[in-house]
């Protein structure tokens, strides 16, 4: 677990964790009991808490749930369809993040969670459901597979040469790269809101 | 071309538009409570500043505070320290707050509309995912994370990829029984849980304009549940009269000039959308939920589907959702025994919502196996309730009408339904553990719940259509 966010992204090569459940929502990434801290730090210990262990009981972890079994680690979760869905809880993208991913993968992302996983330098990343396929088949085949996930290409490989392009914003992929957050971008433009405020048609 | 409404609100909030990015979006109202709010706040004193404007923040607690006996101290210290750290940076920033005890707290969903902050043409965001619900006035309101909630503290600015636009059209005359709850329960079984994500969406059609403010409210509520940006419908006389007189409500002539602009708030006659669907609102019945995720619902006489009607894909999510709920494929939902009935949360906690309950539960007693929840929105809205006596009903139904609170919605307090036990909900997700781990939860409308709180099971309201004047919405 890491203690600091890594801020700045580029490559990141690692194998990967498979988690092939459509639909995972924030609830299962981290229930809502867990959100009592008022600090960003420490979510990763109850990440996918209630998949983890058996009965709420954290001496006694869950089999055949991935995060679980030893042969899957690395920073790269493999996520299937419509990850993220459901209560805008940041403490979802704080908790994969704690835990030590630095990209999480899936074929189509619920867009708060897309958001929030982007403000915290969790890189989230779009590929083709055939492709995704193709990957999950590769690390059932080979729990050791290591992907490539390259920011500034814009593309992840698999060690058979075989990739795929994704997309992101212009801005946002110099953000990650850089290591700059939307706050400082909002703060250096603030004449451009002051001259909103005072032409906007009503004070709301 | 003509606009959409969207694409008018859009427009006159877009600060600037970074080339090969998202556009910088103002926003009008900021809505925080206690839960979703103290990093933002340590994230600005760490830089050192301020929030930038005070008088567009409102505050309340409701996510983590306890529903019985809110005038004593709150005993779970975590719970307690979060809504004290609320009260402490909204002294520190000067932010309106409607704490524990304030006549007008609440869940923040029911009290934005209920004091008139939510008004037609606005921005609105929230650190949470239904915010979408301010959308029934002809806004753009949507759910945001943590780090977004420190950005419009900081700057009242967001940044915001526009969305493709979606309308869904409800034609016709609802059947009997058949409530908002079931309009939208309905819809996300025809487009799934994921039918909507990177859209917006505008929910039209002579069904929905024949709806209250209210019941406008629950369906764009689970807009997010389809996974869209945010749901809006078209502000007309229901809204502006909804919003009349109301606490913060314009007056006088600002009052002549806003409902001026907001008679300007509609989709054009040539306005394009990206997708739209159109629904006969014949074909909708009373919904129930079966699995865990809310686009797993039929009608309250359908059944679970079987093995053979699912995509081969994705038979091991619906196995292990079936598995967890404890349903074999194609089993039947009407008749399932339920232990417990939860009245309440952002989708269904509101007077109307109170008064169908108690339509279809006077002079009735509840079933001896359930124990039935009712948590009103806000103070506000329980004080009405107990002006017109449906504090009585309940209690004479042995209901327990609790305090203000989002409680057993998300199970984040201790009103947690126990592992294992069934409950009827009237609230917005169905995620495993989502009311308690390993609870299992039927979504379904307040008259639905109703009749399974007197019943014990799930049942067809239809079926007593004739034998009460039911109040509906």
């Amino acid at each position: 677990m890491k203690l600091y966010m890594s801020k700045q992204l580029n490559i990141v090569r690692s194998p990967a964790v498979p988690l092939n459940m459509e639909n995972v929502d924030t609830d299962q990434i981290i229930p809502a009991r867990f959100l009592k801290a008022t600090s960003r730090e420490g979510f990763g210990k109850n990440l996918f808490r209630d998949w983890r262990y058996e009965n709420d009981d954290d001496t006694k972890p869950r089999k055949g749930f991935p995060l679980n079994n030893p042969v899957y680690k690395g920073k790269i979760l493999v996520a299937a369809k419509n990850f993220g869905c459901g209560s805008s809880r940041e403490h979802a993208a704080w908790a994969i993040k704690d835990y030590g991913f630095d990209v999480v993968i899936s074929s189509f992302f619920a867009d708060i969670f897309k958001n929030n996983a982007l403000n915290n330098f969790l890189l989230p990343v779009t590929v083709s459901e055939g492709f995704l396929q193709k990957l999950f088949a590769a690390i059932e085949k080979d729990p050791a597979t290591e992907l490539e996930v390259n920011l500034q290409e814009q593309t992840i490989k698999l060690p058979d040469g075989s990739w795929q392009a994704f997309e992101i914003n212009n801005y946002k992929k110099t953000c990650l790269l850089n290591g700059y957050d939307d706050i400082d971008y909002l703060l250096s433009i603030k004449d451009d809101i002051n001259s909103y405020e005072t032409k906007r048609a009503f004070q709301f | 071309m003509g606009k959409t409404l969207f694409e008018k609100i859009w427009e006159k909030h877009v600060v600037k538009t970074i080339d090969g990015g998202p556009s910088i979006l103002y926003i009008d109202k900021h809505f925080i409570h206690e839960v979703t709010s103290p990093q933002a706040f340590n994230g600005l004193n760490k830089r050192g500043i301020k929030v930038l404007r005070p008088h567009q923040v409102v505050a309340t607690a409701d996510h983590n505070v306890p529903t019985l006996n809110q005038h004593l101290p709150i005993k779970e210290e975590l719970s307690r320290l979060q809504v004290e750290a609320l009260k402490n940076n909204c002294a520190e920033h000067g932010i309106e707050l409607y704490g524990l005890g304030h006549p007008y707290q609440g869940i923040v969903h029911v009290i934005g509309p209920e004091l008139g902050i939510t008004q037609p043409g606005m921005t609105i965001v929230c650190g949470d995912s239904h915010t979408s619900t301010h959308g029934a006035f002809g806004n753009i309101a949507f759910g945001i994370g943590t780090s977004e909630v420190e950005m419009v503290l900081a700057t009242q600015c967001l940044m915001q990829t526009k969305p493709k636009l979606m309308r869904i059209n409800i034609e016709g005359k609802l059947n009997k029984g058949v409530v908002s709850k079931d309009i939208v329960l309905y819809i996300l079984s025809r487009i799934t849980a994921s039918g909507a994500t990177g859209y917006a969406v505008e929910f039209a059609g002579s069904a929905i304009r024949s709806l209250t403010m209210e019941a406008r409210m629950t369906i764009c509520n689970m807009s997010i549940e389809m996974g869209a940006r945010c749901g809006m419908i078209a502000p007309d006389e229901t809204t502006f009269i909804y919003i009349k007189g109301r606490k913060f409500a314009p007056t006088g002539e600002e009052w002549d000039k806003r409902l001026a602009y907001w008679k300007t708030l509609y989709s054009d006659n040539d306005a394009a959308f990206d997708k739209e669907i159109t629904i006969r609102a014949e074909d909708i019945e009373p919904m129930i939920t079966y699995g865990t995720n809310p686009g797993m619902g039929v009608g309250v006489t359908g059944h679970v589907p079987s093995l053979s009607e699912i995509d081969e894909k994705e038979k091991p999510s619906f196995e292990k959702s079936l598995a967890y709920m404890g349903l074999q494929p194609g089993a039947n939902i009407k008749g399932r025994k339920v232990d417990y009935v939860f009245i309440g949360s952002c989708t269904n906690s509101r007077i109307e919502d109170l008064r169908m309950v108690a339509s279809f539960v006077k002079g009735k007693h509840k079933a001896s196996n359930v124990e039935v929840w009712v948590v009103p929105g806000s103070k506000q809205v329980e004080k009405q309730a107990i002006e017109e006596g449906i504090d009585k009903v309940f209690s004479e139904a042995g209901f327990i009408l609790r305090q203000p609170g989002c409680s057993a919605c998300l199970g984040m307090n201790e009103d947690k339904i126990p592992a294992g036990k069934y409950c009827i909900s009237t609230s917005n997700r169905n995620f495993e553990g989502r009311q308690g781990p390993n609870a299992r939860t039927f979504l379904a409308s307040p008259l639905t719940a109703a009749l399974a709180a007197i019943t014990g099971e799930v049942g067809d309201i239809r079926e007593y259509y004739k034998e009460t004047e039911l109040v509906t919405n």
